[in-house]
C-alpha cells in the first residue's frame, strides 16, 4: 500500500498537530512516511497544508495525487478536490466547514458534534479526526496516548484521556461509515520506525557532535534546529543564545569556538547575507565553525516559508577574500545526521568554516527508517587543551607542513592565545610584509585546500550501469530523483548521481563521475532554481556542458507525477 | 620583572602623544597590581587605533572585525571563564558599527568589561566624524559640520540599566582616577563600561588634551552609584564641565547565572560522552 494523504485548512486550525502525530503513528505502526508542508508566512487565516504519503516500504518523495483530503474548511476542498485518486476519499465535518456533500467521495464525519457529546473544547476535534484517519486505515489506536502526550506535553493526564475519547469516537465512526475498502493497510504489528525531519537530522547531528554553543538570529526556515538544540540545552548543557542579529550570531559562534568549544550558527539566505564579514573573519582567524543555512527562495525577503536551491553558488563564494571553506549539501535526514557530524569534525580538523545547506524542503520533511548507521559519526578533540606548556613554546599559527597549527583554549594553560582579523605572524601579532603574508595564505589556504579535498566523498551514484538517462543533482532533490529511477528503470535504462559533499569539489580520483556524466546518453542536471546554479558549478569545476535541464522555481518541491512528466518528455528528446 | 616587562607586547604604532599610551600603562598596571597573569586576560577588541592595545601588552588576544567586539567577548564568556575577559573599543568601533551590539551586551550583562577609546574623531581612516563628534567638528567627509547629534553613551548606558557605567580622562593627572575604576571594573562581576575621553593629536583639534583638562572634575564623593535618576542627570552634563567618575552601578544578575547548565563548570571544561547522547536521543526518534 501507498497511500497520500494531505490535511488542509487555515494557519492556527491545528493541521500541524493532526499531520505531526499521524505521521508518528504510522512511523510507530511501522509503516514509511514521507511527509512534506506547505504553508503561508502567516499565524493565523490563510490556506495552509500537511501532506503524508504512508506505504509498507520505504518513500522518498511526495506525490501530487491524493488518495485522503481532510478538509479543515471549505477551501481546502476547492483547492485540492482535482488531486484526488479514483478511490479517493475527502473527509470533511460539515459543521466545521459550512457546507454539506452529497457525493459519494465525501465522508462528512462529525468531529464537531463528539467534542459536544464528550464535553471537551472544539480543539479536540483534530484528535477525532486523527481518529478517524487511523481508524479507516485499519490501525489500532493503542499508541494514541503516548503519541499525542509527545505534542502536548504536561497537560496532563484529563487532557490525555478527554483526547483519546474523541480519537475512540472518530476512530469508530470511519469503521462504520462507509471508508473506502482501498484505503487500509493490514494491522499486523511490526517493528516501530525512526521518524525524522530535516531540521531535526541537522540538530541531532550538532548534538551527537559535541556542539555546545549555538548563537542564531530566528529566521524561517532555519528556526527549526535552534529549537531543537534548545529542546536539548540543558539536558547535555549547551548554551543557545538567541543573538540581536546574524552578525552578532556569527561572531558569537567565533568567540565562543575561540574559548574552546564546539559552535555553530544556523539562518537562512538573508541571515547568510550579514554572516558574510564573520565568515571571513572564520577563514582568517582559522577558527572551526559549522554553520547551518537553510534555503527559502529569494530574492530579498522573497518566500519565507518556501523552498528553493537558490544559495548554492553564494555560499561558496560567499566572503571576502580567500578562504577555505567546506559545503555540504544533503538529500535526506539520514545524510544530514552524517554530514552534520562530519562538518563539526572537518571544522576542528582543519579549523575552517563548514556549511551544511539545506532548504525549507529538507527541513520540514519527515521521513522514516528501520535505523541509522551510526558507524561514521565522530567525535575527536582536536583542540590542544593540555596544561603544561609553557607560554613561550605557543605560536597560535605555526607554519606546519599541513597548514593546520595547534589549536588551544585560552585561559588552560599558561599560553597566550592571539587571533587576529589583520594578517598576522606566526603569534597571531599583525603585520604588513608580503613574504610573512605568502607564509600565512600558503598555511591557511593553499596547504589545506587538498587535503581538505581529499576528505570529500564523491556522489552517490544509483540505476543503471550505462543510462541512456542520467540525472544529476544535489541537496533535496534527491528523494524525487531517486524514485523516479526506481519508477522508470523497468522502461528505460535510467540512473542518478547525487551530491551531497560538494565543495571543495569532489576529486575525481576514486570515481571518475565526470566520466559518468559524459557516457550518458542524456545527462540532466536537476535543480530546484531558475538559472541552473549546479550546472554552472559542475562546468566550472569539470568543463563538462549539461545539455539538459530540469529547473523549478515555483517555491513548491518537486513532486513525483510532474517531475516524472518532465523526464518523459526528455526521453522522447534522446 | 616590573609590570612594564610582564606586560610589554610589541612596539605600539600610535602617533606620539595619543591618548592611548597612557590607557595601555593603567591597563598593565592594573593587571600587575591584581598579580593576574597574561594567560588569565583575554582582550577582545575590533578595528581602530585602540583596538590594537592587546597586541601592545600580553595577554590571549581576539582582535576582530570593525564594531563586533562585544558578541565575540560574549561567546568568549559564555564559554570559558578561565579569564578576565575585556573588550577594548574606540567611539566608532562601539558606538558606530557595533551600536546595536552594545545595546544587547548591556541587556544581557555578561561578565565582560568594555573600555571605550573614546577621542571624538576617528582615527583610523584619518579624521571623520564619530558618533560623539560635537556639531561644530568638520572634516573631508563633513564638511560643513558633523550633521548628526552626538551620542551620549553615559546616559544611553544608564538608560539601559548597565550594570556599572563610569567615564575618565585618560590625562596626565587623572590616570590614578583611571586605575581605579578600571580596577573596580575588573572586580565587578557584569557588564562593566568605562567611556574613556582621550586626545587624538593629530585629527581632533577641537577636543584637545587641554579642552578636556579644563572641563572634567571629579564626581563628588558623596555621589551615589545606586541613585540612577540622579546618575541620569548627571549623565547630561556635557559642555562647560564634564564629569567624570563612577556615575552608576547595579547588582543585576549576570547572564551566565541566567543558564542553568553554567551552573558548575564552564562550557570549555565539559567533557563530551558521544556513545551516551547517541543511545539515549536516538531512541527518541521512534
Amino acid at each position: 500500500m501507498d497511500i497520500t494523504i494531505r490535511i488542509g485548512g487555515e494557519a492556527g486550525q491545528g493541521l500541524q498537530f493532526i499531520g505531526s502525530v499521524l505521521a508518528r503513528a504510522f512511523a510507530r505502526h511501522g509503516l514509511h512516511v514521507f511527509s512534506h508542508q506547505d504553508y503561508m508566512s502567516r499565524v493565523r487565516g490563510g490556506h495552509n497544508f500537511y501532506q503524508i504519503r504512508v506505504a509498507n516500504q520505504p518513500v522518498r518523495v511526495s506525490k501530487n495525487r491524493i488518495d485522503i483530503l481532510l478538509a479543515l474548511d471549505e477551501n481546502t476542498i476547492n483547492l485540492h478536490r482535482m488531486d484526488l485518486s479514483d478511490d479517493g476519499v475527502i473527509i470533511y465535518d460539515a459543521a466545521m466547514t459550512g457546507r454539506e456533500h452529497d457525493e459519494p467521495v465525501f465522508l462528512n464525519i462529525p468531529v464537531l458534534a463528539m467534542t459536544e457529546k464528550a464535553g471537551v473544547t472544539k480543539l479536540m476535534a483534530n484528535s477525532a479526526a486523527i481518529g478517524a484517519v487511523l481508524g479507516g486505515l485499519d490501525l489500532n489506536l493503542d499508541l494514541f496516548p503516548e503519541t499525542i502526550r509527545e505534542f502536548l506535553g504536561n497537560k496532563g493526564q484529563g487532557v490525555i484521556a478527554s483526547n483519546l475519547a474523541v480519537a475512540k469516537d472518530g476512530w469508530q465512526y470511519a469503521r462504520r461509515n462507509g471508508w473506502p475498502a482501498a484505503l487500509k493497510f493490514s494491522a499486523a504489528e511490526r517493528k516501530g520506525l525512526m521518524l525524522i525531519n530535516g531540521s531535526q537530522a541537522i540538530g541531532f547531528g550538532a548534538l551527537v557532535s559535541g556542539c555546545k554553543f549555538l548563537s542564531a538570529y530566528p529566521m524561517t526556515p532555519s528556526t527549526g534546529i535552534m529549537i531543537y538544540l534548545a529542546s536539548k540545552a540543558e539536558e547535555y548543557k549547551i548554551v543557545v543564545e538567541q543573538a540581536e542579529d546574524e552578525i552578532a550570531a556569527i561572531n558569537m559562534a567565533l568567540g565562543a569556538s575561540f574559548g574552546g568549544v564546539r559552535a555553530m550558527t544556523t539562518t537562512s539566505g538573508g541571515g547568510f547575507a550579514l554572516m558574510a564579514e564573520g565568515l571571513s573573519l572564520g577563514g582568517m582567524t582559522e577558527l572551526p565553525l559549522v554553520i547551518a543555512e537553510v534555503q527559502r527562495p529569494g530574492p530579498a525577503t522573497g518566500l519565507p516559508t518556501r523552498t528553493e536551491q537558490g544559495d548554492l553558488l553564494f555560499v561558496i563564494h560567499c566572503g571576502h577574500g580567500e578562504f577555505p571553506k567546506v559545503l555540504f549539501t544533503p538529500g535526506t535526514p539520514e545524510q544530514a545526521i552524517a554530514l552534520t557530524n562530519k562538518a563539526f569534525e572537518l571544522a576542528e580538523k582543519y579549523q575552517v568554516q563548514a556549511i551544511i545547506q539545506s532548504d525549507q524542503f529538507l527541513a520540514d520533511t519527515e521521513w522514516t527508517y528501520e535505523e541509522i548507521d551510526e558507524s561514521s559519526l565522530l567525535y575527536r578533540d582536536h583542540r590542544d587543551r593540555s596544561a603544561t606548556v609553557r607560554e613561550q613554546e605557543y605560536k597560535r599559527f605555526a607554519l606546519t607542513g599541513d597548514g593546520v597549527s595547534p589549536l588551544a583554549v585560552p585561559g588552560f594553560s599558561p599560553r597566550l592565545v592571539v587571533v587576529d582579523s589583520d594578517e598576522h605572524d606566526e603569534e597571531g601579532h599583525i603585520i604588513e610584509d608580503g613574504a610573512t603574508r605568502n607564509k600565512m595564505v600558503e598555511k591557511r589556504l593553499l596547504r589545506k585546500l587538498p587535503l581538505l579535498r581529499k576528505e570529500i566523498a564523491p556522489p552517490e551514484y544509483y540505476g543503471h550501469e550505462n543510462p541512456k538517462l542520467l540525472l544529476v543533482g544535489y541537496g533535496s532533490t534527491y528523494g524525487v530523483m531517486r524514485e523516479a529511477v526506481a519508477e522508470l528503470a523497468a522502461g528505460i535504462a535510467i540512473a542518478m548521481l547525487h551530491f551531497s559533499e560538494i565543495w571543495p569539489f569532489p576529486d575525481p580520483e576514486n570515481f571518475d563521475f565526470i566520466d559518468v556524466v559524459a557516457r550518458a546518453g542524456l545527462a540532466v542536471c536537476v535543480e530546484n532554481n531558475a538559472t541552473g546554479q549546479f550546472a554552472r558549478l559542475i562546468r566550472g569545476e569539470t568543463g563538462f556542458l549539461f545539455e539538459a535541464s530540469i529547473r523549478k522555481y515555483d517555491g513548491r518541491p518537486f513532486l513525483l507525477e510532474p517531475f516524472l512528466g518532465e523526464v518523459h518528455g526528455l526521453l522522447r528528446q534522446i | 620583572m616590573g609590570f612594564l616587562d610582564r606586560f610589554k607586547g610589541q612596539e605600539p604604532a600610535w602617533c606620539p602623544g595619543c591618548g592611548n599610551f597612557a590607557i595601555l600603562n593603567v591597563l598593565k598596571r592594573v593587571f600587575s597590581e591584581m598579580a593576574l597573569e597574561p594567560s588569565a586576560l583575554t582582550i577582545v577588541s575590533g578595528i581602530g587605533q585602540g583596538a590594537k592595545l592587546p597586541h601592545y601588552t600580553k595577554c590571549n588576544t581576539f582582535n576582530g572585525l570593525h564594531g563586533r567586539t562585544l558578541p565575540v567577548a560574549t561567546g568568549i564568556a559564555l564559554a570559558n571563564n578561565k579569564t578576565h575577559v575585556i573588550a577594548i573599543a574606540g567611539d566608532g568601533d562601539c558606538y558606530g558599527e557595533g551600536g546595536n551590539h552594545l545595546l544587547h551586551a548591556m541587556r544581557r550583562n555578561a561578565n565582560l568589561k568594555l573600555f571605550v577609546h573614546n577621542n571624538q574623531v576617528y582615527g583610523l581612516t584619518k579624521g571623520q566624524a564619530s558618533p560623539t563628534s560635537v556639531p561644530e567638528f568638520k572634516s573631508k567627509t563633513q564638511p560643513f559640520g558633523n550633521p548628526s547629534a552626538p551620542l551620549n553613551p553615559l546616559a544611553l548606558a544608564i538608560a539601559m540599566d548597565c550594570s556599572f557605567v563610569a567615564r575618565a580622562f585618560a590625562g596626565a593627572h587623572n590616570l590614578p582616577q583611571l586605575q581605579d575604576l578600571v580596577k573596580q571594573a575588573l572586580q565587578h562581576r557584569g557588564f562593566a563600561m568605562i567611556d574613556i575621553l582621550q586626545n587624538c593629536v593629530t585629527f581632533n583639534k577641537i577636543n584637545t588634551f587641554h579642552w578636556y583638562k579644563e572641563r572634567t572634575y571629579q564626581l563628588e564623593e558623596n555621589h551615589d552609584p545606586g541613585d540612577r535618576l540622579n546618575a541620569f542627570s548627571r549623565a547630561l552634563e556635557w559642555g562647560e564641565k564634564i564629569p567624570v567618575g563612577l556615575f552608576y552601578r547595579n547588582a543585576r544578575t549576570v547572564m551566565e547565572d541566567n543558564y542553568p547548565m553554567l551552573k558548575e563548570q564552564c562550557l570549555a571544561e565539559m567533557e563530551f560522552d558521544q556513545q551516551k547522547v547517541l543511545r539515549k536521543e536516538m531512541a527518541s526518534f521512534f
